[in-house]
Protein backbone atom coordinates (compact mmCIF):
# COMPACT_ATOMS: atom_id res chain seq x y z
CA UNK A 1 0.00 0.00 0.00
CA UNK A 2 2.82 2.43 0.77
CA UNK A 3 4.64 1.94 -2.05
CA UNK A 4 1.74 2.52 -4.06
CA UNK A 5 0.92 5.92 -2.57
CA UNK A 6 4.44 6.75 -2.32
CA UNK A 7 5.34 6.46 -5.64
CA UNK A 8 1.63 7.59 -7.17
CA UNK A 9 2.64 11.58 -7.62
CA UNK A 10 -0.83 12.92 -8.05
CA UNK A 11 -1.88 11.30 -4.77
CA UNK A 12 1.36 12.74 -2.93
CA UNK A 13 0.79 16.09 -4.08
CA UNK A 14 -2.85 16.02 -2.83
CA UNK A 15 -1.56 14.97 0.43
CA UNK A 16 1.18 17.26 0.37
CA UNK A 17 -2.12 19.93 0.00
CA UNK A 18 -4.32 18.67 2.34
CA UNK A 19 -1.71 18.15 5.08
CA UNK A 20 -0.55 21.92 4.51
CA UNK A 21 -4.28 22.90 4.97
CA UNK A 22 -4.70 21.04 8.16
CA UNK A 23 -0.89 22.55 9.58
CA UNK A 24 -2.17 26.01 8.34
CA UNK A 25 -5.34 25.48 10.36
CA UNK A 26 -3.36 24.86 13.98
CA UNK A 27 -0.85 27.23 13.34
CA UNK A 28 -3.44 29.84 13.05
CA UNK A 29 -5.72 28.54 15.79
CA UNK A 30 -1.85 28.19 18.03
CA UNK A 31 -1.82 32.15 17.50
CA UNK A 32 1.56 31.48 15.95
CA UNK A 33 0.82 33.63 12.62
CA UNK A 34 -0.11 36.36 14.55
CA UNK A 35 3.65 38.85 14.44
CA UNK A 36 2.78 39.65 18.19
CA UNK A 37 2.72 36.66 19.36
CA UNK A 38 6.02 35.47 17.96
CA UNK A 39 7.55 38.97 18.78
CA UNK A 40 6.72 38.54 22.59
CA UNK A 41 7.82 34.89 22.58
CA UNK A 42 11.48 36.30 21.40
CA UNK A 43 10.90 38.67 24.07
CA UNK A 44 10.00 35.59 26.50
CA UNK A 45 7.32 37.92 27.79
CA UNK A 46 4.54 34.87 26.25
CA UNK A 47 5.61 31.17 25.80
CA UNK A 48 2.80 30.26 23.31
CA UNK A 49 4.94 29.32 20.49
CA UNK A 50 7.46 27.50 23.13
CA UNK A 51 4.74 25.44 23.94
CA UNK A 52 3.84 24.22 20.76
CA UNK A 53 7.07 23.42 19.51
CA UNK A 54 7.99 21.44 22.30
CA UNK A 55 4.36 19.64 22.21
CA UNK A 56 4.92 19.17 18.78
CA UNK A 57 8.52 17.83 18.69
CA UNK A 58 7.55 15.24 22.29
CA UNK A 59 4.74 14.26 20.06
CA UNK A 60 6.73 13.87 17.22
CA UNK A 61 9.34 12.09 18.50
CA UNK A 62 7.26 9.28 20.29
CA UNK A 63 5.83 8.45 16.80
CA UNK A 64 8.43 8.83 14.75
CA UNK A 65 10.42 6.31 17.16
CA UNK A 66 7.30 3.55 17.76
CA UNK A 67 7.15 3.39 13.69
CA UNK A 68 10.57 3.21 12.95
CA UNK A 69 10.86 0.99 16.15
CA UNK A 70 8.10 -1.43 14.27
CA UNK A 71 9.89 -1.00 10.73
CA UNK A 72 7.28 1.03 8.94
CA UNK A 73 9.01 4.17 8.13
CA UNK A 74 12.80 4.82 8.08
CA UNK A 75 14.19 8.24 9.95
CA UNK A 76 15.68 10.77 7.47
CA UNK A 77 17.56 12.86 9.49
CA UNK A 78 19.32 16.16 7.95
CA UNK A 79 23.34 15.75 7.75
CA UNK A 80 24.98 18.03 10.20
CA UNK A 81 27.05 20.38 8.42
CA UNK A 82 28.92 22.38 11.88
CA UNK A 83 29.89 25.49 10.33
CA UNK A 84 26.77 25.59 8.11
CA UNK A 85 24.07 25.29 11.24
CA UNK A 86 26.18 27.55 13.35
CA UNK A 87 26.04 30.97 10.82
CA UNK A 88 23.05 29.90 8.81
CA UNK A 89 21.58 29.27 12.10
CA UNK A 90 22.51 32.42 13.68
CA UNK A 91 21.36 34.73 10.56
CA UNK A 92 17.88 32.71 10.79
CA UNK A 93 17.56 34.09 13.99
CA UNK A 94 18.16 37.61 13.17
CA UNK A 95 16.02 37.67 10.43
CA UNK A 96 13.34 35.95 12.08
CA UNK A 97 13.19 38.79 14.94
CA UNK A 98 13.29 41.42 11.85
CA UNK A 99 10.19 39.51 10.06
CA UNK A 100 8.56 38.01 13.12
CA UNK A 101 7.95 35.23 11.08
CA UNK A 102 9.58 31.89 10.02
CA UNK A 103 8.57 30.33 6.39
CA UNK A 104 6.28 28.66 7.69
CA UNK A 105 4.35 31.03 9.60
CA UNK A 106 4.92 33.88 6.99
CA UNK A 107 3.30 31.08 4.99
CA UNK A 108 0.41 31.23 7.41
CA UNK A 109 0.35 34.81 8.13
CA UNK A 110 -0.23 35.99 4.46
CA UNK A 111 -3.39 33.66 4.69
CA UNK A 112 -5.05 35.82 7.88
CA UNK A 113 -3.99 38.78 5.45
CA UNK A 114 -0.78 40.32 7.00
CA UNK A 115 0.85 42.40 4.32
CA UNK A 116 4.47 42.81 5.88
CA UNK A 117 4.40 38.66 5.76
CA UNK A 118 4.11 38.86 1.85
CA UNK A 119 7.20 41.14 1.96
CA UNK A 120 9.25 38.74 4.21
CA UNK A 121 8.28 35.94 2.01
CA UNK A 122 9.16 38.07 -1.22
CA UNK A 123 12.52 38.82 1.28
CA UNK A 124 12.88 35.01 1.38
CA UNK A 125 12.74 33.93 -2.30
CA UNK A 126 15.53 36.81 -2.38
CA UNK A 127 17.25 35.02 -0.03
CA UNK A 128 17.66 31.53 -0.89
CA UNK A 129 17.59 32.95 -4.27
CA UNK A 130 21.21 34.64 -2.96
CA UNK A 131 21.81 30.91 -1.98
CA UNK A 132 21.41 29.59 -4.95
CA UNK A 133 23.55 31.43 -6.75
CA UNK A 134 26.68 31.85 -3.99
CA UNK A 135 26.10 27.83 -3.66
CA UNK A 136 29.28 26.35 -4.93
CA UNK A 137 31.44 29.07 -2.39
CA UNK A 138 29.71 27.84 0.55
CA UNK A 139 29.85 24.05 -0.78
CA UNK A 140 33.52 24.46 -0.47
CA UNK A 141 33.66 26.40 2.84
CA UNK A 142 31.15 26.36 5.44
CA UNK A 143 29.17 23.48 3.71
CA UNK A 144 32.49 20.98 3.55
CA UNK A 145 32.49 19.34 6.79
CA UNK A 146 30.02 17.25 7.28
CA UNK A 147 29.35 14.97 10.94
CA UNK A 148 27.11 12.75 9.04
CA UNK A 149 23.19 11.74 10.02
CA UNK A 150 23.90 11.50 13.45
CA UNK A 151 21.05 11.33 16.44
CA UNK A 152 20.96 11.99 20.01
CA UNK A 153 19.99 8.18 20.50
CA UNK A 154 23.23 6.90 18.05
CA UNK A 155 25.12 9.18 20.45
CA UNK A 156 23.82 8.03 23.53
CA UNK A 157 23.70 4.67 22.84
CA UNK A 158 20.33 4.09 23.77
CA UNK A 159 17.01 1.94 22.41
CA UNK A 160 14.41 3.63 20.82
CA UNK A 161 11.75 2.33 23.37
CA UNK A 162 14.13 3.58 26.51
CA UNK A 163 13.46 6.45 24.49
CA UNK A 164 10.16 6.82 24.17
CA UNK A 165 9.22 6.10 27.83
CA UNK A 166 11.67 8.84 28.64
CA UNK A 167 9.75 11.05 26.22
CA UNK A 168 6.78 10.46 27.60
CA UNK A 169 7.84 10.90 31.09
CA UNK A 170 9.69 14.49 29.98
CA UNK A 171 6.06 15.29 28.28
CA UNK A 172 4.52 14.69 31.58
CA UNK A 173 6.57 16.67 33.64
CA UNK A 174 6.93 19.38 30.73
CA UNK A 175 3.03 19.63 31.15
CA UNK A 176 2.98 19.96 34.92
CA UNK A 177 5.49 22.39 34.82
CA UNK A 178 4.02 24.43 32.47
CA UNK A 179 0.81 24.05 34.01
CA UNK A 180 1.79 24.83 37.65
CA UNK B 1 -18.50 22.32 15.39
CA UNK B 2 -18.11 25.29 17.84
CA UNK B 3 -14.44 24.39 18.08
CA UNK B 4 -13.68 25.75 14.73
CA UNK B 5 -15.13 29.34 15.08
CA UNK B 6 -12.79 29.46 18.30
CA UNK B 7 -10.00 32.44 17.89
CA UNK B 8 -7.41 30.46 19.67
CA UNK B 9 -6.86 26.94 20.62
CA UNK B 10 -4.58 25.58 23.97
CA UNK B 11 -0.55 25.56 22.80
CA UNK B 12 -1.15 21.71 23.93
CA UNK B 13 -4.01 20.79 21.09
CA UNK B 14 -2.16 22.61 18.51
CA UNK B 15 1.38 20.91 19.31
CA UNK B 16 0.01 17.79 19.63
CA UNK B 17 -1.70 18.24 16.38
CA UNK B 18 1.08 18.95 14.79
CA UNK B 19 3.04 16.16 16.06
CA UNK B 20 0.73 13.98 14.63
CA UNK B 21 1.05 15.33 11.31
CA UNK B 22 5.22 14.65 10.96
CA UNK B 23 3.68 10.98 11.73
CA UNK B 24 0.94 11.48 8.58
CA UNK B 25 3.58 12.80 6.58
CA UNK B 26 6.51 10.26 7.60
CA UNK B 27 3.73 7.27 7.19
CA UNK B 28 2.02 8.31 4.00
CA UNK B 29 4.23 10.64 2.12
CA UNK B 30 7.17 8.98 3.28
CA UNK B 31 8.59 12.89 4.42
CA UNK B 32 9.49 15.32 6.49
CA UNK B 33 7.29 18.47 7.12
CA UNK B 34 9.42 21.19 5.83
CA UNK B 35 8.91 24.76 4.10
CA UNK B 36 11.83 26.42 3.18
CA UNK B 37 12.92 24.14 0.07
CA UNK B 38 9.38 25.26 -1.43
CA UNK B 39 10.58 28.73 -1.16
CA UNK B 40 13.79 27.52 -3.37
CA UNK B 41 11.82 25.99 -5.95
CA UNK B 42 9.85 28.67 -6.14
CA UNK B 43 12.24 30.86 -6.44
CA UNK B 44 13.70 29.17 -8.98
CA UNK B 45 10.61 28.63 -10.94
CA UNK B 46 10.01 32.62 -11.12
CA UNK B 47 13.69 33.02 -12.43
CA UNK B 48 12.65 29.79 -15.29
CA UNK B 49 9.93 32.11 -16.30
CA UNK B 50 12.23 35.17 -16.28
CA UNK B 51 15.71 33.89 -17.52
CA UNK B 52 14.49 30.74 -19.26
CA UNK B 53 16.04 26.97 -19.23
CA UNK B 54 19.73 28.45 -18.23
CA UNK B 55 18.53 28.65 -15.00
CA UNK B 56 18.37 24.90 -14.75
CA UNK B 57 21.92 24.71 -14.86
CA UNK B 58 22.55 26.25 -11.50
CA UNK B 59 24.20 23.59 -9.45
CA UNK B 60 21.96 24.30 -6.71
CA UNK B 61 18.75 23.89 -8.93
CA UNK B 62 19.89 20.29 -10.39
CA UNK B 63 19.98 19.63 -6.55
CA UNK B 64 16.49 21.30 -6.15
CA UNK B 65 14.73 21.47 -9.57
CA UNK B 66 12.73 24.05 -9.69
CA UNK B 67 9.15 22.52 -10.13
CA UNK B 68 5.70 22.00 -8.00
CA UNK B 69 6.45 19.20 -5.83
CA UNK B 70 5.05 17.93 -2.13
CA UNK B 71 6.24 20.91 -0.25
CA UNK B 72 5.13 23.41 -2.24
CA UNK B 73 2.27 22.24 -2.47
CA UNK B 74 2.36 21.98 1.21
CA UNK B 75 2.81 25.24 1.66
CA UNK B 76 0.36 26.30 -0.41
CA UNK B 77 -1.63 24.58 1.79
CA UNK B 78 -0.40 26.59 4.86
CA UNK B 79 -1.46 29.84 3.11
CA UNK B 80 -5.01 28.39 2.46
CA UNK B 81 -5.70 26.60 5.50
CA UNK B 82 -4.72 29.57 7.58
CA UNK B 83 -7.16 31.62 5.36
CA UNK B 84 -9.92 29.41 6.26
CA UNK B 85 -9.35 29.30 10.26
CA UNK B 86 -8.51 32.95 10.55
CA UNK B 87 -12.46 33.94 8.49
CA UNK B 88 -13.62 30.93 10.76
CA UNK B 89 -12.35 32.83 13.87
CA UNK B 90 -13.15 36.32 12.36
CA UNK B 91 -9.87 37.08 12.51
CA UNK B 92 -8.56 38.02 9.08
CA UNK B 93 -7.25 41.20 8.58
CA UNK B 94 -5.28 43.29 6.26
CA UNK B 95 -2.08 44.28 8.20
CA UNK B 96 0.77 46.40 7.05
CA UNK B 97 2.09 47.32 11.05
CA UNK B 98 1.66 45.37 13.98
CA UNK B 99 0.70 46.67 17.30
CA UNK B 100 3.95 45.42 19.30
CA UNK B 101 6.27 47.17 15.68
CA UNK B 102 4.18 50.20 16.36
CA UNK B 103 4.63 50.44 20.26
CA UNK B 104 8.42 50.10 19.15
CA UNK B 105 8.76 52.36 15.92
CA UNK B 106 5.64 53.97 15.20
CA UNK B 107 3.05 53.49 12.59
CA UNK B 108 5.32 54.08 9.01
CA UNK B 109 4.64 51.75 6.82
CA UNK B 110 7.59 52.08 4.61
CA UNK B 111 10.09 51.43 7.69
CA UNK B 112 7.61 48.04 8.64
CA UNK B 113 7.91 46.82 5.12
CA UNK B 114 11.25 47.37 4.59
CA UNK B 115 12.55 45.38 7.76
CA UNK B 116 10.33 42.57 6.70
CA UNK B 117 11.88 42.55 3.29
CA UNK B 118 15.42 42.43 4.88
CA UNK B 119 14.24 39.85 7.50
CA UNK B 120 13.06 37.58 4.92
CA UNK B 121 16.18 37.86 3.33
CA UNK B 122 18.09 37.06 5.98
CA UNK B 123 15.57 34.11 7.18
CA UNK B 124 15.59 32.65 3.03
CA UNK B 125 19.52 32.70 3.58
CA UNK B 126 20.42 31.50 6.87
CA UNK B 127 17.71 28.44 6.41
CA UNK B 128 19.55 27.02 3.65
CA UNK B 129 22.68 27.44 4.76
CA UNK B 130 21.84 25.99 7.89
CA UNK B 131 19.90 23.22 6.13
CA UNK B 132 16.15 24.11 6.97
CA UNK B 133 13.88 26.07 8.85
CA UNK B 134 11.82 25.91 11.95
CA UNK B 135 9.54 23.49 10.21
CA UNK B 136 12.30 21.15 8.32
CA UNK B 137 14.58 21.65 11.62
CA UNK B 138 12.96 22.73 14.21
CA UNK B 139 10.13 20.42 14.54
CA UNK B 140 11.02 17.15 11.85
CA UNK B 141 14.18 17.01 12.41
CA UNK B 142 14.35 17.47 15.94
CA UNK B 143 11.44 14.68 16.42
CA UNK B 144 13.62 12.46 14.88
CA UNK B 145 16.10 13.55 17.52
CA UNK B 146 19.04 14.78 14.83
CA UNK B 147 21.95 16.87 16.29
CA UNK B 148 22.48 19.07 13.38
CA UNK B 149 18.47 19.80 14.10
CA UNK B 150 18.54 20.44 17.69
CA UNK B 151 21.63 22.79 17.39
CA UNK B 152 19.69 24.53 14.24
CA UNK B 153 16.70 25.16 16.37
CA UNK B 154 18.80 26.36 19.68
CA UNK B 155 20.65 28.27 17.23
CA UNK B 156 17.13 30.16 15.38
CA UNK B 157 16.14 31.03 18.94
CA UNK B 158 19.33 32.45 20.45
CA UNK B 159 19.87 35.11 17.49
CA UNK B 160 15.85 35.36 17.63
CA UNK B 161 15.73 36.38 20.98
CA UNK B 162 18.98 38.00 21.22
CA UNK B 163 18.17 40.29 18.56
CA UNK B 164 14.61 40.99 19.16
CA UNK B 165 15.80 41.68 23.01
CA UNK B 166 18.32 44.25 21.42
CA UNK B 167 15.72 45.84 18.73
CA UNK B 168 12.51 45.99 21.10
CA UNK B 169 13.68 46.38 24.93
CA UNK B 170 16.64 48.21 24.36
CA UNK B 171 16.52 50.84 21.36
CA UNK B 172 12.37 50.08 21.16
CA UNK B 173 11.82 51.01 25.09
CA UNK B 174 9.12 47.77 25.37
Amino acid sequence: MHNYTYSNKRVQLLLGFIIGMIFGFLLQKGGVTNYNVILNQLILRDFTVAKIILTAILTGTIGIYLMNELGIIQLQPKPFYLNGILVGGLVFGVGFALLGYCPGTAAGAIGTGSVHAFFGAIGILMGVEIFSMTYPFFKNSLLKKDYGLITIPEILGVGSLVLILFMLISFFLFFLVMIV
Amino acid sequence: MDYLFLARWSPWIVGIGIGALVWISFLFSNRAIGVSTAYTRMGGIIELFVRGEIVKEREYFKKFVPKVDWEWMLVLGVIIGSFISSILSGQFKVEFVPVFWSKAFGESIFLRLITALLGGVLVGFGARLAGGCTSGHGISGTSQLAVSSWMALILFFTGGIGTAMFLFNLIGGI
